[in-house]
């Protein structure tokens, strides 16, 4: 799988750490788990999506987002919208006073679906709708703010307010939206049923290979001049823009990167989950985005993958437990992954198992898989 | 449409039904009548897989013991295990025991689907007694829908759902509010009034049959407004409202919103015990007055089915039972005792079909009546509904309600109600 | 609109109107106060900043309890005990935060974030686990409950007053202490430069967990004030997070007068579109208005140095 995309930005050990989350995402856990658990991994890793953006966006560009909510759920509403007009066939809705609008309109009293729903029967615009509708809005965002230099903490106040007002506009035009109810009961995707078993498996590879594509895209950026600039920029901003580079189109840039890996996340998550609600838009999912991230390492691609996978199996498998007291749990594992391993699990990696594997590749020269200091 | 009061062509069908559906039925559910597991062998009882052993039968309880709904879905969870304790006491169902794995859905929708899935596929629970929130029960439904498994959900809820994967122990919208506004207009001759509620489908959907049934009254409403959930200041609403001088608010605010909006109400000087304007909420249950405090909303008239200080004998059982089991400071709700129906109607229904599969329970549940309820008397409507009656009561500033009225027959269930939608 | 109603009843509603935005602002300088300190002075994002709350209106829950058991006679007063008990609860639970958490954590802002995220839910489940997962309510004295009736349509909430009275009171406390007392001398100065300010022989780890100790109690005394107008419930915090640091951000974070010059602007800006617009709207409305002067002005209304 791997073997047509080792081209030479890639070191051999990245390679192997790519090669060995693949051997997990793709062999592992189908081979491991039943179809209940395999999609409950599934829906991890649309979160995935989103701690990948973050690491770019905050562990290299220093751009701390508490919205990246909005964008996960922006992706996710665009899918959603296509797959219900999809189930809301006049057949199907046929005891509506309007047949062949969402079930929730007509119960909202509306008689006809508003116009910037249209578009969401086709699904090539649909497509082309789930990136670009939550790019527009992160560039709408990161242009007046980073053209004015915002950053840091008013960056991240800023961005929760936004999905703080995001959801509950969502949740007051319910007529249009769903309400805080979300757009559920989703069913099929151009005819082919989402809800077996099967439609679940494959699912879960397609979501696997987009992450990878993801995973790729972030890797690249990182290895790229652009990353380097970010990080730089994260250091020391004023001597990058000394030097003459234009801080803020960088800033844009890797913001709106981050806000269409999200919108993926987002549509993936609702094919696999069937429905689309606004408590995934709002701060505390935004929040627990960018925890996922800190506890894989905000500084590595890879990483952020496996802390999303281990938050939220620990979320699952502690819920499942001690349903009474897995908030403690949590709430302990935010507080010692900040104290006491900044560096997330990629830290770990590198201070105690690395070294020991890289006995086994003495011949290489030791690259930068873990840079040593924590984003500001 | 006029349907709340009068009911009785549909009760002859559905006792028709009863009689030749299942004569022995109320008897062998109401003289526990020990039935003996080796009576009904675990392969015919059970021929879809669910978990049934010889001995056990597990469903599964789906709330929010954690997040913002905890505080709700708390009630719901205690009525749910008192219950599953009595039947077990009596014998279990069909002679096998009760055992119940119980999730937590966190107060998040995506959670509610992945811990139904989890109770239906893994679990193979044969019932899952569970949701609170509209939310949480349209995120479960695909769920339950594709895995066939069954749900009795206890909320009074907006209607505009039928599944025949649910059963509603609650009251959908109409039963709910149409004997109130009656009560209200005919009692106290209201004609005006202000529609307040926290802004999702169940206030909004609810107040939009109250404003029919009010505008087909010939009454007027002077104002209709939605604050998000949560929010907690209501200063400016408070001043329309006595700008408008409506004779009645109807309010239909939830969650920690209630306590500030009550406090606030009180503090700007009016005063529900003068009854100008009369509040009726039909969202404010014993279980939200502990939290707002008796003092602050005595003299507000709730619309629901249920009230702790209901007077009949199984009521009284039920609410020392309760109080035996979880504490002598605990208060009952409408929705808690809903929930503590959602088992026994199960059990009622598993034992008419001779059965735990899901397919025999469905067909089984039409025409279950229970006459051990603490409400009184339910009966499951074909729509899966519950028949019962509505009550009006007045709060007390010990914190329970004195019913004041009651519909004089059980009010059937209508989600879908024609003329206003 | 305004044909309908009569000029008694107009005055009438604007001048309630104007007391509601008051009241508005000053629950509003409450929550943010304590914020101001912490976000604005130490830079800390403290995200459990609404649980410091709710543990005061919980500490305020016991007290009333106390009072009603033991001695009721004196249960007209109690909320004034109950404030004090608030503030210095509060006030220790974040002294002993600073000290174990927080203090390692001054040269990463953002991560204080995460971590006091995590405090966060452990003092929810902690709430949860001691009072029940329900609201408790807290009575409160029959005097602070009622309304001075002025006019036959102007009625003056008794509460509403009190909560106004106590947010300029501390409000003054605040500028006293940060301008007038050493501590304010020295809280300034580490904010200025923490490196000259230990340099010159201040004890820069006491005066943060000072600090850190005094913006909690605040919290905490809000949160007992605020028993009277809202719910307590473990959960309850998290409603006040995002208002309170637009607040803070808003008014220019540093500045205490900012804090309070936004404060005023949301607070009526907020009351003036409820009275117009249905309460999700408003809301909707004001929140964006912010974020969009934010980005014209991202310095907020007063702008200060910050520490770097």
């Amino acid at each position: 799988m791997l073997s047509n995309s080792k081209t030479a930005f890639i070191t051999p050990k990245e390679a192997i750490a790519f090669a060995i989350l693949a051997a997990l995402i793709f062999v592992v856990l189908p081979m491991a788990l039943d179809t209940f658990r395999l999609n409950l991994f599934g829906k991890y890793l649309t979160y995935a999506f989103v701690a990948v953006g973050l690491v770019l966006c905050w562990g290299a560009g220093g751009i701390l987002s508490l919205g990246q909510g909005v964008f996960f759920g922006l992706g996710g509403y665009c899918m959603a919208m296509f797959l219900k007009l999809e189930a809301s066939t006049p057949e199907n809705t046929a005891i509506q006073s309007t047949p062949g609008i969402p079930d929730f309109m007509d119960w909202n009293q509306i008689t006809a679906l508003p116009w910037w729903w249209e578009p969401f029967h086709s699904f090539g615009l649909t497509l082309i709708a789930i990136i670009a509708v939550p790019v527009v809005f992160a560039f709408i965002i990161a242009f007046a703010m980073f053209r004015r230099r915002v950053g840091g903490v008013y960056f991240a106040i800023i961005t929760q307010a936004i999905a703080a007002i995001l959801t509950i506009l969502i949740i007051g035009q319910q007529g249009f939206t769903g309400g805080v109810n979300g757009i559920t009961d989703l069913r099929t995707l151009n005819g082919w049923d989402i809800r077996t078993d099967e439609a679940k498996n494959i699912l879960y590879f397609v979501n696997g290979i987009l992450l990878f594509a993801c995973l790729f895209a972030a890797h690249y950026v990182r290895k790229s001049k652009l990353g380097r600039l970010l990080i730089a920029m994260r250091d020391q901003e004023d001597r990058v823009r000394f030097s003459g580079y234009d801080v803020a189109s960088f800033k844009i840039f890797v913001f709106c990167l981050g806000a269409a890996f999200a919108a993926i996340g987002g549509a993936m998550f609702t094919l696999q989950v069937g429905f689309m609600s606004p408590t995934l838009v709002g701060i505390v999912p935004s929040i627990e985005m960018v925890i996922f991230c800190a506890v894989g390492g905000r500084l590595s691609i890879i990483g952020a993958v496996y802390g999303t996978l281990l938050v939220n199996f620990a979320k699952t498998t502690f819920s499942e437990s001690f349903p009474e007291v897995w908030l403690l749990g949590l709430g302990a594992l935010f507080i010692a992954v900040v104290m006491a391993f900044p560096r997330g699990l990629a830290g770990i990696w590198a201070d105690w198992i690395a070294p020991r594997i890289d006995g086994l590749f003495s011949r290489q020269s030791s690259s930068s898989a873990a840079p040593k200091t924590p984003a500001e | 449409m006029t349907k709340s009061t009068k009911n009785s062509p549909n009760m002859n069908v559905s006792r028709r039904a009863i009689l030749a559906g299942g004569a022995a039925l109320s008897a062998s559910l109401f003289l526990p009548k020990n039935l003996r597991a080796q009576d009904y062998p675990t392969d015919a009882v059970n021929t879809t897989g669910l978990a049934v052993t010889d001995d056990t039968v597990t469903v599964g309880i789906l709330h929010s013991v954690t997040g913002t709904m905890a505080i709700s879905e708390t009630g719901s969870v205690q009525a749910e295990k008192l219950a599953i304790d009595q039947i077990n006491a009596q014998g279990g169902v069909l002679g096998r025991k009760i055992e119940y794995i119980q999730e937590d859905g966190a107060s998040d929708w995506p959670t509610f689907a992945e811990k139904a899935k989890k109770l239906l596929v893994n679990d193979n629970v044969a019932s899952v007694m569970g949701c609170w929130t509209s939310a949480s029960r349209k995120a479960v439904l695909p769920v339950f829908e594709q895995y066939n498994g069954m749900l009795y959900y206890p909320t009074f809820y907006e209607g505009l759902e039928q599944s025949p994967n649910v059963i509603y122990t609650g009251q959908e919208a109409t039963q709910q509010i149409i004997a109130g506004i009656d009560w209200v207009t005919k009692e106290k001759g209201a004609e005006s009034f202000y529609l307040l509620g926290s802004d999702y489908i169940w206030p909004r959907t609810s107040n939009k049959i109250a404003r029919k049934h009010i505008e087909k009254l010939g009454l007027k409403v002077v104002g209709e407004e939605y604050y998000p959930l949560g929010h907690t200041q209501f200063n400016s609403v408070i001043n329309k409202i006595k700008l408008k001088k409506p004779d009645v608010i109807y309010a239909i605010v939830v969650g920690g919103s209630n306590v500030a909006f009550y406090k606030q109400l009180k503090a700007a000087g009016i005063d529900m015990t003068k009854e100008s304007p009369v509040l009726l909420t039909i969202s404010v249950t014993e279980d939200e007055i502990r939290g707002i405090g008796g003092e602050n909303i005595e003299g507000a008239y709730a619309c629901m089915k249920y009230f702790q200080s209901l007077e009949n004998e199984n009521n009284e059982e039920f609410v020392a039972a309760f109080k035996e089991m979880w504490g002598d400071d605990m208060v009952i709700g409408d929705v808690t005792q809903a929930a503590y129906l959602g088992p026994w109607l199960w059990k009622a229904a598993v034992e008419k079909a001779g059965s735990f599969d899901v397919d025999k329970v469905r067909e089984a549940s039409p025409g279950i009546e229970l006459e051990s309820a603490p409400e009184g008397y339910v009966k499951v409507h074909p729509n899966h509904h519950l028949w019962s009656k509505t009550r009006v009561g007045k709060a007390q500033a010990d914190g329970q309600y004195e019913v004041v009225f009651e519909t004089a027959d059980l009010v059937e269930p209508d989600p879908f109600p024609e003329g206003y939608q | 609109m305004f044909a309908d109603y009569s000029m008694g009843e107009l005055t009438a509603i604007f001048a309630m109107q104007g007391f509601a935005g008051l009241i508005l602002f000053s629950v509003f300088v409450l929550m943010a106060l304590g914020l101001a300190i912490i976000f604005g002075q130490m830079g800390v994002i403290n995200m459990a900043h609404g649980e410091f709350m709710i543990l005061g209106a919980y500490v305020t829950y016991l007290v009333s309890n106390l009072f009603a058991t033991y001695i009721p006679f004196a249960f007209s007063i109690y909320f004034f005990v109950a404030m004090a008990l608030a503030f210095v609860v509060t006030g220790a639970l974040g002294m002993f935060v600073e000290w174990a958490m927080i203090r390692h954590l001054y040269k990463r802002p953002l991560d204080t974030l995460l971590a006091t995220w995590g405090l966060s839910l452990i003092l929810q489940q902690i709430y949860r686990s001691v009072f029940g997962a329900r609201e408790v309510g807290v009575s409160i004295p029959d005097w602070m409950m009622g309304s001075l009736p002025l006019t036959d349509l102007i009625e003056v909430p008794i509460n509403g007053m009190f909560v106004m009275v106590l947010a300029v009171g501390i409000s003054i406390a605040i500028y006293v202490l940060m301008f007038r007392s050493t501590w304010g001398k020295q809280v300034r100065a580490i904010n200025q430069n923490r490196i000259m300010a230990g340099a010159v022989g201040i004890n820069t780890e006491w005066t943060d967990r000072l600090t850190f100790g005094i913006g909690c109690g605040v919290a905490g005394v809000a949160g007992s004030a605020f028993t009277m107008i809202g719910s307590t419930g473990p959960t309850a915090g998290q409603l006040y997070i995002v208002d309170t640091f637009l607040v803070v951000v808003f008014g220019g974070a540093g500045s205490l007068l900012g804090t309070i010059a936004s404060a005023f602007s949301i607070s009526q800006a907020q009351s003036i579109l409820e009275f117009f617009l249905s309460g999700s709207m408003a809301k909707v409305l004001t929140l964006l208005t912010v974020v969009g002067i934010l980005m014209l002005r991202p310095q907020g209304l007063f702008a200060l140095k910050l520490r770097k």
